[in-house]
């Protein structure tokens, strides 16, 4: 790689930008409009979180209350807990959406129709938070079945207690905004990068470019990392936004936020050169970026929750880079975890780019067969 | 070192059942101006394309620069310049940006790229338009400026693939100048045109039909080939006596110029006698004369000559 070369492509680019008055107001544009628009979301039910349960009473009682919630299905036990703390910490990993508490003073809270049950929901994403209150909610079993046998009293609704984290207050901008940096990340990188290659090859520029002697690698790099540049121009729009106009917090660290980014920025841009390198016309790049854009708005988890999807529509999503980042970044941002603590998702963006590059590469060849 | 620039034998391009370029040998020799005559679809731009690596030949051995291409067209890359039919340049950066980009691009010394910006700048009379963007400039303009482009960083060798198609006659005369500038400093250049009259500047020609190479030489040699086989006919009714000559065995065309016609025969037996004779049996009062053959003879005689058995065939 000579970083002469690269640096002209990237002058280039830079320059061909300035000029170019419309694409400069989408950068910004499109971040503002999708931030108001998507002010709102939809909450939908869903069913098989994946929670914890944590029983420190350990009684008939608190072991029937227990089987009757998951027999509701809304919740799914996929980890086990030893205390209130570890429950915590799986939550904020997000390892689990949902951890429930039966304190050891349990019967007694029952019988004294006091609180007997704290349900910890991740409030990241107002859909989890507002399945857990419905499951609060439910007529349970336990309470004809064991209420009769032992005298003891029912639990109503009022003697579960759901605490949501991170987002107390359920306002779906704090959920939305953070994963609206990934939708707009998702579009305008892939957009600009498929586009920018395809323009050259309708113009005629490219049959002047590969007649030099600038290598493959060179003018994919060269002309993706000014658009990796816009990509973080566009996430500080939305991050201060969000903050401005819907009080939306970065409770991790901002370094971590804009690694996430990156991560997600260059995933995008690997894809948008592979589509590149098929679409013969800009317009074929739009309809390809479109074809990858509404599974990911769809199935990300970014609409409709993760956890309410078929089994194989998941693994679907997991293929897609948007999946990845929405966990890193409500991670990061809402929960304050550090990107360490979500590795899995950060390996996957790694390897999803690692995949496009090399195909992007190999498939590009200096020739006009 | 071989004493070509360019040596190609059987060059082949298929795209499906269609033959593009039909085993074409080729000699290019150094430090002239090589002309590629043709008309549109006769396969100058796949063969360009070919000899710079762009394309790979369905069959065939290319030599350029003591090079095998397409093998080594990477090493190639550094020492052509290739001006593309259509203007490749960007149309949204500066006459100076263009040539900075390509300048770096084509690794002209750092220390070297600003004068020699500024030298091209000059020679290709872009003093006062340096900042204009090649968008906005004219078709003449811009050819010059593609051509400045494509010699930024002093190229053994220049492809051009008909450099003027889209200039008026005062530029491309202009542009011709700049041409041969260029082969007198020592580059050889190949130039595709479908222009008698720039074929006829060539150093060299080789004439391309239907993908095969049908003539190739000085045009002094190609045109000296067709002696005593070319006709002017002074007619008093010349649309009536072309319709008579196209009937006379011998005549390959009959091309009206103004109120003269000129005729292009075959060369078996003595031609005039046969107009003549033709010219009289329609009682056609004419007067006939040997004149000059030209390139556009040579073509046409070169053309005909092969397509006509297989329309016989067919």
């Amino acid at each position: 790689m000579n970083l002469r070369r690269l640096w002209a492509v990237m002058q280039k680019e830079l320059r061909q930008l300035r000029r170019d008055r419309i694409t400069l107001a989408m950068i910004v544009g499109i971040p503002v409009m999708q931030l108001v628009l998507f002010g709102y979301a939809i909450n939908l039910n869903l069913r098989g979180l994946s929670a914890a349960i944590v029983d420190q009473a350990d009684t008939a009682g608190s072991r029937a209350l227990v089987m009757d919630m998951l027999a509701t299905g809304v919740i799914v036990p996929t980890r086990g807990a030893r205390s209130p703390q570890e429950l915590m910490d799986q939550l904020r990993r997000g390892a689990i959406s949902v951890g429930v508490v039966v304190p050891r003073d349990f019967e007694r809270r029952r019988a004294d129709g006091r609180e007997a049950i704290e349900v910890l929901v991740d409030g990241s994403d107002t859909v989890v938070q507002g399945a857990a209150v419905q499951l609060a909610q439910m007529p349970l079993d336990y309470s004809a079945s064991l209420a009769n046998a032992t005298g003891a009293r029912e639990v109503t609704p009022q003697q579960i207690h759901v605490v949501a984290f991170y987002n107390p207050d359920r306002r779906s901008a704090v959920n939305i905004v953070p994963g609206l940096i990934g939708v707009i990340l998702t579009m305008t990188m892939v957009l600009f990068t498929g586009v920018a290659i395809v323009r050259e090859r309708e113009r005629g520029n490219m049959e002047l470019l590969i007649a030099t002697p600038i290598s493959r690698s060179e003018l994919m790099v060269g002309k993706v990392l000014p658009y990796a540049a816009i990509g973080l121009v566009q996430t500080t729009v939305i991050l201060l936004l969000g903050l401005l106009l819907f009080r939306v917090p970065v409770r991790g660290s901002v370094f971590d936020v804009y690694l996430a980014a990156v991560l997600l920025i260059l995933a995008n841009l690997t894809l948008g050169l592979l589509i590149s390198t098929k679409a013969r016309s800009q317009f074929q790049a739009m309809q390809m970026t479109f074809f990858v854009f509404l599974p990911s708005i769809l199935l990300s988890g970014f609409m409709f929750p993760f956890a309410g999807m078929p089994r194989v529509i998941q693994w679907v999503a997991e293929l897609l880079p948007l999946t990845h980042f929405l966990r890193l970044i409500r991670g990061v941002m809402l929960r304050g975890a550090g990107l360490w603590e979500l590795w899995p998702d950060v390996l996957a963006l790694l390897a999803f780019t690692a995949v496009m590059m090399t195909a992007a590469i190999l498939r590009f060849r200096k020739r006009l067969d | 070192m071989s004493d070509s620039a360019i040596r190609a034998r059987g060059l082949t391009k298929r795209f499906g059942a269609l033959v593009a370029v039909d085993h074409v040998d080729l000699d290019v020799p150094r430090a002239n101006v090589y002309g590629f005559l043709g008309p549109n679809g006769s396969g100058k731009t796949t063969t360009i394309r070919m000899l710079c690596g762009l394309l790979a030949p369905s069959e065939g051995e290319i030599e350029v620069l003591g090079l095998r291409i397409p093998a080594e067209a990477e090493a190639l890359r550094r020492r052509i310049g290739y001006m593309t039919q259509k203007f490749s340049l960007f149309d949204d950066l500066s006459v100076r940006e263009n040539l900075e980009f390509l300048a770096e691009v084509q690794g002209v010394p750092r220390d070297k790229t600003r004068s020699r910006i500024d030298e091209l700048v000059q020679r290709y009379h872009f003093e006062d338009r340096e900042d204009q963007l090649a968008g906005t400039m004219s078709g003449g303009q811009r050819q010059r400026l593609a051509l400045a482009g494509a010699v930024v960083h002093e190229p053994e060798l220049l492809f051009l693939d008909e450099p003027t198609s889209a200039v008026d006659p005062e530029s491309r005369r202009e542009f011709w100048e700049r041409l041969f500038d260029l082969a007198d400093a020592g580059t050889t250049l190949l130039v595709s045109t479908h222009y008698m009259d720039e074929a006829e500047r060539c150093h060299r020609l080789a004439i391309l039909d239907h993908g095969a190479l049908v003539a190739d030489g000085t045009p002094a040699d190609l045109t000296g080939a067709l002696a005593g086989r070319t006709l002017a006919v002074h007619a008093a009714e010349p649309r009536r006596a072309h319709h008579q000559l196209v009937q006379v065995p011998g005549v390959l065309s009959v091309a009206q110029i103004g109120n003269t016609l000129r005729v292009l025969t075959t060369g078996d037996g003595d031609a005039a006698a046969q107009v003549r004779a033709a010219l009289n049996n329609a009682s056609l009062q004419a007067q006939v004369e040997p004149v000059e053959p030209n390139l556009e003879d040579v073509f046409v005689s070169a053309t005909r000559g092969r397509t006509a058995p297989q329309e016989q065939a067919a």
